[in-house]
């Protein structure tokens, strides 16, 4: 059995927080024990506040734990962080690692200056970010011009500079418009693929889960409340997923579909929304069953929301 | 020799140089900045100066002796400013969790907060400290001798080692105090207002702040007073000018140990 | 009869012109009323900071009583009308007046204006540059509280100060603070914050008035105790009208009569840059239209 790129046990983190003149203190991560493989590519979700970032800065040194145990890549991280920041690369999707007013180049020629790359690692790696993330349009822009698409991608590769065995994204695609999206994913996905890197990621968006990761923590005030895959993960909740179609001909709603529930037409009936349970039905059924009723132009299935999984699990919960 | 000196200074040296490109980028700026600094440097030898033209002697030392004084003082902290100044900025740097981002790097923090910046306008504010403190050492009368060179050379070291000691220890007070930064303003830009007077105009509760908790006296006044051959006040021994450099190790336990408080504070979760 | 009802008329339209007037007034007046006591508030919110403001303003008011007290006995015990009574009265309330009277440069309108924010500004109806120097005003009256009135009182107690002679020091004097504060505001308005219409980088300008204005004000040192030729060349600017005025007026430095004069300056000041401001922020303005934000 392999060593494991993250091992916490029994993990905890109180905050001593001042509530008007009063003190008191607030479990920000309770008793959290996991335990993350080298190679594996993990969503780590919840709710603002569930405790997401105080794991994060227990896992990087930036915190002390105040019980339990933490240990990444093999090191302690705050006795070992200096070690430990040689292997470990984060992004945080609001805090920038770049010198603003400088050119995104020198930025990572300073950066291989602190990782003391060697001239020909350097060169190597920062070829292979540039042409990956398709940055040489912008190379000699100085960071604070950069759109805030063409901005995630310096700072990824800022914290891949170093080819970081384990790399953390906190929100890694916040703010950013489909295509620029998609460019991340693409580029995580082939650099796990090419080097083998360890992902864990928060997010708040459905589709980096999806499109990312092949396994799921979620987090609920400072408790894991589930680990395991997506598809797991919906059946747990029993969140529904939409089917959208698009007919030929108007008619009336499509009600008493087995397994389905509907939640609206546009357009006089030449749209309609209806909802499914994936444990129930499956969406080839759903679409068999429409065809009966009418010709179906178009469909789309949506995946359900992550907020909306990670209030089903609380809620189940409490 | 992956250990040379040269290798482990790499990190340090590349932010460095990168900062002094920078700001030498914007002409115009650079000039503006260079001006200004210099006539904060001028200002406060005038604050000095308008006081002399009214009396010819204050605690004992007329005009061209304070200009030694004041010399000594402004020059070691305007080079302390330029290269350790910019720890005024963590509490910014706090609120934005830019302080975070040094977590994630190979290098010990102190190190990295030093040597994130260096504000080169301040060379023009040394300048003015510089030629203060050679216009003192020509118009005074000075028995020169090796032992007066050895103390001028001591005496700037320390001096700058002390005022760089306390942006240390004013950044490791600043993780406890975030929106009260001012208050270690009164010590850091305090201790360099009282360190160009002539200490021996101060009461006795002055002495024990910034004669010896925070020994600003040591880094002009006592010094100076050696090299002109003028007793010193409170009784205290002829030779205590030479006393500089422990002035300094002493600025610098406390600043070390402030520095690793805050950072203690900051990771027991004060962020 | 008929001209006479004209008459009435016209008198009557006349009466509710000026009542309206009398109204728009009263409104114009309480919406800057509410600027000032929003300042007034948000400045509330830094309790901390003032302290260490206090801090800071006492550790130095402590280091001036030292070298000015020796001033003045090197002198003689008098020094251009100082005695050390009257220099501590000096010394603790200009650096009382230190977290009200804006002798730092910075205005929270500056960078809104630097970054073409301010076009959103001139969408309400406000004047920019009145509500903005309100804004400031208001949270300079509330740093008197945690740092003006304390730093007197520290200093009263813990050195004793001189009183002036005649109560009505107290009320010039009062007015000449605010005067003082609004002077500052306004000049800062002037100087750093409406440059920016133009000029993508105003810090240096910040950083020149913070060098300038303490000095000239009168900060450090009394500008009565400068060479003639720099006092002179202090008086031909707004700084010693935000603070040094008042202070000789609330010490009592000076009389009555002087201090009448001393307040009509600091009215002409307050006009001259208010009115060079306003000049500044309409062609700002018209400089952002054309060139569209």
């Amino acid at each position: 059995m392999t060593e494991p790129i993250i091992e916490t046990t029994g993990l905890t983190r109180e905050f001593k927080v001042r509530d008007g003149l009063k003190r008191r203190t607030v479990l920000a991560v309770d008793d959290l024990t996991l335990r993350i493989e080298p190679g594996e590519a993990v969503g780590y979700i919840g709710a603002n506040g569930a405790g997401k970032s105080t794991t994060i800065k227990m896992l990087t040194g930036i915190l002390v734990p105040t019980q339990g145990s933490v240990t990444t890549c093999g090191l302690r991280p705050v006795q070992d962080r200096r070690r430990l920041a040689r292997q470990v690369g984060v992004v945080f999707g609001q805090r920038s690692q770049l010198w603003w007013d400088l050119p995104v180049r020198e930025s990572f020629r300073i950066l291989a200056a602190i990782h003391d790359l060697s001239a020909a690692a350097e060169k190597e790696r920062t070829d292979e970010l540039v042409e990956r993330l398709e940055m040489a349009e912008f190379l000699g822009t100085p960071v604070r011009q950069l759109s805030l698409g063409q901005r995630m991608r310096a700072e990824m590769a800022a914290a891949l500079l170093h080819s970081p065995r384990l790399v953390i994204l906190d929100e890694p695609t916040i703010g950013l418009d489909v295509l620029s999206k998609q460019r991340l994913r693409e580029f995580l996905v082939a650099e796990r693929r090419t080097h083998g890197t360890t992902l864990l990621l928060t997010t708040h968006d459905m589709g980096d889960v999806e499109r990312l990761c092949d396994r799921i923590l979620v987090i609920d005030r400072g408790r894991l409340a589930y680990d395991g895959d997506l598809p797991g993960l919906s059946r747990t909740v029993g969140a529904e997923r939409v089917l959208v179609v698009d007919l030929a001909e108007s008619i009336e709603d499509l009600t008493g579909i087995p397994g389905t529930r509907h939640l609206g037409s546009e357009g006089h009936g030449l749209r309609q929304r209806l909802a499914f349970d994936a444990e129930a039905t499956t969406a080839a059924r759903v679409l068999a069953s429409v065809s009966e009723r009418a010709e179906v132009l178009d469909l789309t299935v949506e995946e359900p929301d992550i907020e909306d999984v990670v209030r089903r699990i609380y809620a189940a919960r409490r | 020799m992956a250990d040379s000196l040269g290798a482990r200074t790499r990190p340090y040296r590349a932010v460095l140089a990168s900062r002094a490109r920078s700001q030498r980028s914007y002409r115009a700026s650079f000039a503006v900045d260079l001006a200004s600094s210099m006539l904060v440097g001028v200002i406060e030898l005038a604050e000095i100066w308008v006081l002399f033209h009214n009396v010819v002697e204050l605690g004992g030392l007329e005009f061209s002796q304070i200009l030694l004084v004041f010399g000594l003082a402004d020059l070691c902290f305007s080079l302390a400013d330029m290269t350790f100044g910019h720890c005024d900025n963590l509490p910014t740097y706090l609120r934005a969790g830019t302080l975070d981002v040094f977590y994630l790097r190979p290098q010990p923090l102190l190190l990295q907060l030093v040597t994130s910046d260096i504000s080169l306008r301040r060379l023009a504010r040394a300048a003015v400290g510089a030629v203060a403190l050679v216009v003192g050492l020509t118009v005074n009368d000075i028995a020169w001798s090796p032992a007066h060179v050895l103390l001028l050379l001591v005496a700037i070291v320390s001096g700058y080692a002390m005022f760089a000691g306390m942006f240390v220890w004013a950044g490791g007070a600043q993780f406890f105090l975030v929106e009260g930064a001012e208050t270690t303003n009164a010590f850091v830009y305090g201790g360099r207002y009282a360190a160009t007077q002539p200490a021996s105009v101060w009461n006795r509760p002055l002495w024990a702040v910034f004669g010896f908790f925070f020994p600003m006296a040591f880094t002009g006044f006592l010094p100076a007073l050696w090299l002109l051959g003028v007793e010193a006040p409170l009784g205290l021994p002829d030779w205590v000018g030479w006393c500089a450099p422990v002035a300094a190790a002493w600025t610098w336990v406390m600043a070390l140990v402030s520095w690793r408080l805050g950072v203690r504070h900051y990771q027991g979760g004060g962020g | 009869m008929k001209a006479s009802f004209g008459r009435t008329g016209r008198n009557l339209a006349r009466g509710a012109g000026r009542l309206r007037l009398l109204f728009l007034m009263r409104g114009t007046i309480r919406v800057y009323w509410r600027i000032l006591v929003a300042g007034f508030r948000r400045q509330s919110a830094y309790l901390l900071a003032a302290f260490g403001g206090l801090v800071a303003n006492t550790t130095f008011g402590l280091l001036k009583v030292a070298i000015l007290f020796a001033t003045v006995r090197a002198a003689g015990g008098e020094l251009q009308g100082y005695d050390v009574a009257l220099m501590s009265t000096y010394i603790w309330v200009s650096q009382g007046l230190l977290g009200s009277v804006n002798l730092f440069g910075r205005i929270d309108i500056a960078d809104r204006i630097k970054d073409g924010d301010v076009a959103v500004d001139f969408l309400r109806p406000l004047d920019v540059q009145a509500a903005a120097i309100t804004t400031e005003v208001g949270k300079s009256l509330f740093n008197l509280i945690p740092r003006g009135i304390p730093s007197v009182l520290i200093g009263g107690l813990v050195v004793g100060m001189a009183l002036p002679d005649h109560p009505a020091s107290y009320l010039l004097g009062a007015v000449s603070i605010l005067l003082g504060i609004a002077i500052s505001a306004a000049t800062v308005y002037l100087v750093v914050a409406a440059p920016g219409f133009w000029l993508v980088e105003t810090r240096g300008l910040q950083i020149l008035y913070m060098v300038v204005s303490g000095f000239l004000a009168g900060l450090f040192v009394p500008i009565w105790i400068f060479p003639k030729w720099l006092e002179m060349l202090a008086q031909a600017t707004p700084f010693p009208s935000m603070m040094m005025y008042p202070v000789d007026i609330i010490s009592g430095r000076v009389d009555v009569t002087e201090s009448l004069v001393l307040l009509a300056v600091q009215l002409a000041w307050l006009a001259g840059v208010g009115a060079l401001g306003q000049v500044l922020t309409r062609a700002g303005r018209r400089h952002l239209e054309v060139q569209g934000g």
